[in-house]
């Protein structure tokens, strides 16, 4: 789960690391008080899921009150790389003498966090680690002792930063580390990290992934998503328990496991097809669930055809039939449909399909063959 | 031979009370597996069709010497009963529960390579090991699959279906299918169980089954390239899952440019390991390897 920057920004305020003071609005007139409030000159900073806000100029400097108040009309509303600006950051605009990065991840390779640091801040991070490695330092942390301080000294006395303040940024990374840990955080990354004239050691930047496993051990960061933004379909399937990815393709893919589900996507392209969603119905999925999972799927118009694609284990090809005909009853569907099932009492599934004998239903055999089928369909019902 | 789980096996099953545990225990036990007990605090005393069932790993090792674990209980409880099980000297556990938060999967990886380094977690977040004619551990449907000489590594379970089936169908068996799991910091790794098969007597053909998100698929191909003589062959899932979404798994993402299945792919290919497009492709890859 990923958060907005104000809201990485409050959980770094909790762990004592320093921000300016600020305030999130979603109206001109309140960014105007906001401003007001935390005294000019101000950043007006759209608050959106999406690198790169500064060059769409979602991100701007106002000296005063008329500035305020312009910026913040032509941010609200506007579209960042397909998310709408709802919401902005107001914050008193920071004096920078220096910026530098920090992060702190879990390394799934190394199977432990990864702290970086480097004095490259405010730039791409990734061009820094391909370009100047060595002016990236990497510590792998022992995740059973922490983070200690003399590690975090040494950290910024590697990353070569300014002698004046490694103790400010040593302090920056303990709590950064300390976010990472007690939050369960994925990811905890500030850059720009600043310093300001007068020494100070400051987060600019926030970037936080938060794991949706763990959210029950943090009741006050559940309301921490980013919801306006979320695709409505992705929201309610949520809701429903299954997993559903919007894609911008026109078939509509159903299957049972995410691993068969992306294989499925994969075949599909290679068919010629675009899918229009991934869609996990999980492990023994009863009738009800698939009827509710077929109605997720035609809820995006762009759908001109669906394939079903079940390998029963868990999950029973009678049940998956059984909800597909129940879905038919009740929704008429326009589009046609190609069903595979293969699997725990995939010869019942089979049989129920063919009694009931569905309108603009086609079994297939094979899992190519049902893709090369569902491609034909949308084609020609696009046509 | 087969890995990990066979005639040996003798399992205990954490969760063997709730419905689900139950349910595939007793499968378990139907296809001939061993199952000596379960624990469930609390419930110590009780039986399940027979099992005896023990309020705590201790009690469950001391009387029943179990050399393998299933855990089935929900996420929140799972990290302790796998810690537990390995405390009772359990060398092999099995973890079928998903959604156990990252932190807790990092700790109980972390605490096992420190105190119990004799202890092998499989999963989370994987349906288990299946050693057909032998012995099933999990929710692997075993019968679509039959005795033969393909070991498959997966980190998906309905993919594994697809492929072995498929394999299956050729006239092909399995000696074991392990499923790795789909979570971020899994207790084992493709290399780890590449090295399983190598030393297998009965694998002389190991199918890998990769997806998008970390990077177990390379360390694996660069395992491969140095030290593996069997031939071995993958596939990967995700081609076209966009950047930044969460595909089903917790740890199918793509991060920025890195965990495609592109690279992946590639890398594998690097190192001379022939991936299949389609899991039919690596099914007809598989049988001209079999048929020489």
């Amino acid at each position: 789960m990923d958060l907005l920057e104000y809201q990485g920004k409050q959980l770094f305020a909790r762990h004592g690391l320093k921000v300016s003071d600020g305030h999130a609005v979603t109206t001109v007139e309140d960014a105007v008080s906001a401003a007001n409030e935390v005294g000019y000159p101000v950043v007006v900073k759209a608050q959106v899921l999406i690198g790169g806000r500064g060059k769409a100029g979602g991100v701007k400097l106002a000296a005063d009150e008329a500035q305020t108040r312009e910026h913040a009309k032509n941010i609200l509303g506007m579209d960042i790389h397909g998310h709408t600006v709802r919401k902005l950051w107001i914050e008193h605009a920071s004096d920078i003498a220096t910026e530098y990065y920090a992060s702190v991840l879990l390394d799934r390779s190394a199977k432990q966090p990864l702290v970086m640091f480097s004095t490259e801040g405010g730039v791409d991070i990734e061009e820094v680690a391909e370009q100047t490695p060595e002016k990236l330092v990497r510590y792998h942390v022992d995740s059973l002792r922490g983070l200690s301080r003399e590690e975090a000294v040494q950290i910024a006395t590697d990353g070569k930063a300014d002698a004046d303040v490694i103790e400010g940024v040593a302090d920056a990374l303990v709590a950064l580390y300390e976010v990472w840990m007690q939050e369960d955080a994925t990811l905890a990354e500030i850059n720009p990290l600043i310093v300001t004239p007068d020494r100070t050691v400051k987060a600019l930047d926030a970037k936080v992934s938060l794991d949706g496993n763990a959210l029950y051990r943090h009741p006050e960061n559940q309301g921490l998503s980013d919801a306006e933004n979320e695709d409505p379909i992705e929201r309610r399937a949520k809701e429903q328990g299954v997993q559903y990815v919007a894609l911008d393709g026109d078939i509509g893919i159903l299957g049972n496991g995410a691993g068969l589900v992306m294989s499925t996507l994969d075949v599909v392209a290679q068919a010629g097809g675009r899918p229009a969603n991934f869609l996990d119905a999980g492990g023994g999925s009863d009738a009800a669930k698939v009827k509710q999972a077929v109605e997720l799927i035609l809820s995006n118009p762009s759908v001109k055809a669906v394939l079903f694609n079940i390998f029963g284990g868990i999950t029973r090809c009678d049940e998956v039939a059984k909800g597909l005909i129940a879905a038919f009853e009740d929704l008429k569907p326009s589009v046609p449909f190609v069903v595979r099932l293969d699997g725990t009492n995939d010869v019942a599934g089979r049989e129920l399909l063919e009694q009931a004998a569905l309108p603009n239903v086609y079994a297939a055999k094979t899992m190519n063959e049902a893709a090369e089928r569902v491609v034909a369909l949308a084609k020609g019902a696009g046509a | 031979m087969s890995v990990l789980v066979g005639n040996d096996t003798r399992l205990a099953v954490a969760g063997i009370t709730g419905r689900e545990g139950s349910f595939h225990t007793l499968n378990n036990r139907r296809y001939g597996t061993n199952v000596v007990s379960g624990v469930t605090p609390g419930k110590g005393g009780q039986d399940v069709e027979g099992i005896p069932v023990f309020d705590s790993w201790a009690d469950a090792a001391r009387e029943t010497q179990p050399n393998t674990a299933m855990i089935f209980v929900p996420p929140r409880f799972a990290a302790d009963a796998i810690l537990e099980a390995a405390a009772a000297g359990v060398a092999l556990v099995i973890a079928i529960t998903e959604g156990i938060p990252a932190h807790d999967e990092l700790r109980v990886y972390n605490t096992l390579k420190r105190d119990f380094p004799n202890t092998r977690l499989i999963g989370p977040n994987c349906p288990g090991i299946l050693s057909p004619g032998k012995a099933n551990v999990g929710i692997i449907p075993a019968s679509f699959f039959k005795e033969g000489n393909v070991g498959v590594v997966s980190r998906s379970g309905t993919l594994t279906y697809q492929i072995g089936n498929e394999i299956a169908q050729a006239g092909f068996g399995n000696s074991s299918i392990v499923g790795i799991g789909g979570d971020p910091v899994p207790g084992s790794s493709f290399v780890d169980i590449i090295a399983l098969f190598e030393a297998d007597p009965q694998t002389e053909l190991i199918v890998l089954s990769g997806e998008i998100g970390g990077s177990a698929e390379e360390e694996a191909a660069d395992y491969i390239a140095a030290h593996v003589t069997k031939p071995v062959l993958a596939y990967i899932a995700g081609f076209t899952a966009p950047a930044g979404k969460q595909m089903g798994h917790a740890g199918a993402i793509v991060s920025g440019s890195s965990g495609t299945a592109a690279a992946k792919a590639q890398a594998l290919e690097a190192k001379s390991v022939r991936v299949g497009r389609t899991p039919t492709e690596v099914a007809e890859l598989a049988v001209q390897i079999l048929r020489g």
